[in-house]
């Protein structure tokens, strides 16, 4: 092969243009607000964490793991063994074996890229990803070729004119998608972005088989500075990280295909909403994305900037609203990115900087922050569910084993019977128990999920003066949203009032009493029972097995749904999406009824209130709705009524 | 929106008070008085100076900041005291041309005097229970009043004047926090005068005055739907349309001694 300095010249100049686009890019990410992460740490962890966290996710779709694993694995080793043979020019024929055998795989790898694309499902993006294995082709292809004199297989300089002027284009093509593209925004962007931000990421805690999922409480003392802001306004409000994150994203759309929104024709994708973020923190319009819209709107329209308001042009407000903060799409993304979190901080500005969240939402912040419950109740009627239950109070009595934390139930008469039921079993376990009666206040949960984290602050922090009076062990709930806030969202206040306490979901606390044999069940002989996990208890929480346990424990065999789990469908309850109700093409209830009528089961277990409100919301005919709390209270067996049948048994003797 | 361009020249104040919720009896904006706020907001935008007569520590005020205020002005003074003095000479020496306020506050005496008392100290007609300012056109206001079952009045009203504002004028927007706490104080101290009378005073909860049931006669559903929109049919009285205004005067006048309102 003739003109040997030239491929060294354009390797170097290939990685020098990625280094300034790299420059660049990580600029635009250090426009966002501080955020305090080990730096070095991080980046130790990082290739622990590609391994195992980000390949957890990937393996699900195991053609896809084991496709990406050769491609980008082949290519990592190929990109380094380039620049010690070919930039370095070190003349070692291992080296040069390495090399082959290391472009040999990417290409394998790249051919079953090339085959995924053939036919490709609605939830990937086309346009530029499209050539994307075209390009791994050309650069494993062409450095192939180029590698063979090294390797002694070809004698050096063997080849026309006409081989080194196409092993040039292709090396060019090939480069320029994966070194200069890399760092300037092409689809190999993911790769240099998603390593980073595996390193940097805001929730570290979810490495390593951790969960995060409560929020961060914002700032409030920005409310009194001048020019301060509540919330995301801008980009350039976002941590630094957070950006990092949205450029990380790989356009998979397993996020858009598991959003119930989106199936339910709202204005909401993930995907499309993480690639607004991305023209926003690096300015410009939508106009190339190529994937799915928002349903019912146009691409093409949304412009943005660092410094340009996202909601005037970038976004529409109704995008965010139309979330029911499930955390479906976060679950399923390999990139580990934080949708929910993004549009949580957006709603915040909307909420608390522009007064203007939508329908309902201002009137249920105001009783909220007037009466402490959001359908605005005189405080003093918290109680009046259980005027006939004789509850202790802790007022009177201080102390007791459980808290039962009765949450806002207790206004609404539908969620009055699980609570009764619930009751009813405590009292048969012998449970010792307690309730803070009127002391108990809304647990802030759809303050913070519409933006008002001012609200929900002043709630968590009254609600932990009450409780640091009293002494528990435990805090029961049958609200998966009130569990959260409780279990994950309370501790970043300054109280020690939860200290040692245990916070559990009724059915996990249910789930032990069972286990213990405290409560005595009769075997469910209705027909058959399928059951919904609530976003808040399975992917808020990962409590998906006790209430599925409890269900066996009463001989009921489950007809799963196909989507359950930590795949399960929400309801449409959550988020203060029933407050804001963005208009959609079909309801969320009754997609997930659909699901659960598929199973042939004619009882559907829930656990949760604001999802059996959901789904019995649906028009019959249609499955039966019930708490789990029901199903067991009716499968109870009275061992008072049995003793007393005894000791008549020994009188007529 | 041409009526609003021209009243963006006008002063126009709204005059807020310490609300209290029906549920709860907590302090908040109060419900007429955030709707004089909004229909000030419409009119003047960003020029509506918003007045109170009180504590300038108080929370409720923060909420009525928070509909987008870059300001409002305290008369700092006992909250107990009669506002209507300071009110007015600060009315007076504002040259506000237009002042909004409730129909009745939602704590204190809630007699609903505040708005008559202040039009009888500036000499200025009030319009009580508007629903809305339609127009301001040459120093002259159209302005609709809310009448019972949705009912509207359109009345023309010289500049200045008092309005209150009826709870069917269009609902304030939502309050946001940052606003309401950047908002500014200007406080002015004032004195006032101790309403001695009301020191003595108890305060209770209002208790509902029983309702003498109503024997609905009526047997088909249209009958009762005529019975439940029908206007209340005032007994006697008398209507006067071609008389003179000064008849038409006099005949109010004996019927004002007759009821006893004028002795
Ligand atoms: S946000 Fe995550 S799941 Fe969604 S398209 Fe991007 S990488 Fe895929
Ligand atoms: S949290 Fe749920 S509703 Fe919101 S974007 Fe993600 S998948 Fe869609």
């Amino acid at each position: 092969m003739s003109f040997e300095w030239l491929h060294p010249l354009l390797i170097a100049t290939a990685l020098v243009l990625a280094v300034i686009g790299a420059v660049r890019r990580v600029n635009l990410w250090r426009a966002g607000k501080p955020d305090q992460i080990n730096l070095i740490a991080g980046l130790m962890a990082m290739p622990g964490r590609y391994l195992h966290d980000l390949h957890d996710i990937v393996e699900r779709d195991k053609y896809m793991s084991r496709t990406h694993a050769a491609t980008g694995g082949g290519f990592v080793l190929s990109a380094s063994l380039i620049i010690l043979v070919h930039l370095l020019g070190i003349d070692s024929q291992i080296l040069a074996w390495a090399l082959l055998a290391a472009l040999a795989l990417m290409f394998v790898g790249a051919l079953f890229v090339f085959k995924r694309r053939l036919n490709p499902p609605s939830r990937i993006s086309k346009g530029p990803w499209m050539r994307l294995p075209k390009s791994l082709l050309a650069f494993a292809g062409a450095f192939f070729v180029l590698t063979l004199p090294a390797a002694g297989v070809l004698p050096e300089g063997s080849g026309g004119v006409l081989l080194t002027i196409v092993l040039t284009a292709l090396i060019i093509w090939g480069m320029g998608e994966l070194f200069f593209g890399m760092t300037w925004g092409g689809p190999m962007k993911h790769a240099f972005a998603g390593a980073l931000h595996l390193a940097f990421h805001r929730r570290q805690e979810r490495f390593g088989g951790g969960r995060s999922t409560g929020l961060k409480p914002v700032d409030l003392s920005l409310a009194k500075e001048i020019g301060g802001v509540l919330g995301v306004a801008k980009p350039t409000d976002f941590k630094w990280n957070q950006l990092l994150g949205f450029d990380a994203c790989v356009q998979c759309g397993k996020c858009e295909a598991m959003c119930p929104a989106f199936a339910a024709g709202q204005p909401l994708n993930p995907k499309k909403l993480i690639q607004d973020m991305v023209v926003g923190l690096a300015g410009g319009t939508d106009a190339n994305y190529a994937g799915s819209p928002y349903p019912g709107k146009e691409v093409g329209h949304a412009r943005g900037g660092p410094d340009h308001i996202i909601t005037d042009g970038l976004i529409d407000p109704e995008t965010l609203w139309s979330c029911t903060t499930c955390r479906a799409c976060v679950e399923e993304c390999p990139m580990m990115i934080e949708h929910v979190d993004a549009i949580v901080d957006m709603r915040r500005y909307l909420t608390m900087e522009r007064g203007n969240t939508p329908n309902k939402g201002a009137e249920v912040l105001d009783n909220i922050i007037a009466t402490d419950n959001p359908g605005g109740y005189a405080p003093a009627s918290r109680t009046n569910w259980a005027a006939d239950q004789n509850l202790p109070l802790m007022r009177d009595v201080k102390q007791a084993d459980v808290l039962f934390w009765v949450s806002d139930g207790a206004f609404d008469m539908r969620s009055q019977r699980i609570l009764r039921a619930f009751v009813k079993l405590l009292k048969a376990a012998n449970v010792d128990f307690a309730v803070l009666g009127d002391e108990e206040l809304d647990c802030g949960d759809v303050a913070r999920r519409l933006g008002d984290d001012a609200t929900f602050q002043s709630l968590a922090k009254r609600n932990l003066a009450v409780l640091s009076q009293y002494k528990f062990k435990r805090i029961v709930t049958t609200d998966p949203h009130a569990y959260h806030c409780l279990r994950n969202e309370y501790s970043d206040f300054g109280s020690d009032a939860l200290n040692d306490v245990e916070v559990l979901h009724h059915t996990t606390f249910l789930n032990q009493l069972v286990q213990l044999g405290q409560l005595k069940l009769n075997n469910f002989t209705g027909a058959k029972v399928t059951y919904h996990d609530p976003c808040y208890l399975g992917r808020y929480n990962g409590e998906y097995e006790a209430p599925r346990e409890l269900l066996r424990s009463m001989g009921i065999e489950i007809a799963e749904m196909e989507r359950s789990g930590f795949r399960s469908r929400c309801c449409g309850g959550g988020g203060g999406a029933p407050v804001t109700d963005i208009p959609g093409e079909r309801r969320i209830a009754d997609m997930r009824m659909d699901d659960a009528s598929s199973t042939g089961a004619e009882l559907v277990a829930v656990g949760c209130q604001q999802c059996t409100a959901m789904l019995e919301g649906v028009v019959e005919p249609r499955p039966e709705v019930k708490d789990i709390a029901e199903i067991l209270v009716d499968q109870l067996v009275d061992q008072t009524a049995d003793s007393k049948v005894g000791q008549l048994a020994q009188e007529v003797h | 929106m041409q009526p609003n361009q021209l009243a963006n020249k006008l002063k126009i104040v709204s005059l807020v008070s310490v609300g209290k919720h029906p549920q709860s009896g907590r302090v908040r904006r109060a419900d007429q008085d955030s709707r004089a706020v909004e229909l000030g907001m419409k009119l003047a935008s960003d020029n509506l100076i918003v007045l109170h007569a009180g504590d300038p520590q108080e929370q409720a005020l923060r909420s009525y900041a928070g509909m987008g205020l870059k300001s409002i002005q305290v008369l700092e003074m006992d909250p107990a005291a009669d506002a209507v003095m300071p009110l007015g000479e600060h009315l007076q020496q504002s040259g506000a041309e237009i002042v909004l306020t409730g129909v009745r506050a939602e704590s204190g005496e809630s007699s609903g005097m505040v708005p008559y008392q202040l039009a009888e100290k500036l000499g200025w007609p009030i319009v009580p229970r508007v629903a809305d300012i339609v127009s301001i056109e040459a120093g002259i206001a159209e302005v609709l009043q809310a009448l019972p079952r949705g009912q509207r009045r359109s009345v023309k009203v010289r500049l200045p004047f008092i309005a209150s504002v009826d709870s069917a004028a269009q609902d304030a927007r939502q309050s946001a926090f940052g606003p309401a706490s950047r908002a500014v104080m200007e406080v002015e101290v004032v004195s006032a005068a101790t309403d001695a009378v009301r020191q003595s005073w108890e305060e209770a909860p209002a208790r509902k005055r029983p309702k003498r049931l109503k024997v609905v006669k009526a047997k088909t559903a249209a009958e009762r739907f005529k019975a439940a929109t029908a206007k209340s049919q005032g007994d006697g009285g008398k209507v006067m349309k071609n008389e003179s205004a000064a008849e038409q005067a006099q005949a109010i006048l004996e019927l004002l001694k007759e009821e006893g309102v004028l002795r």
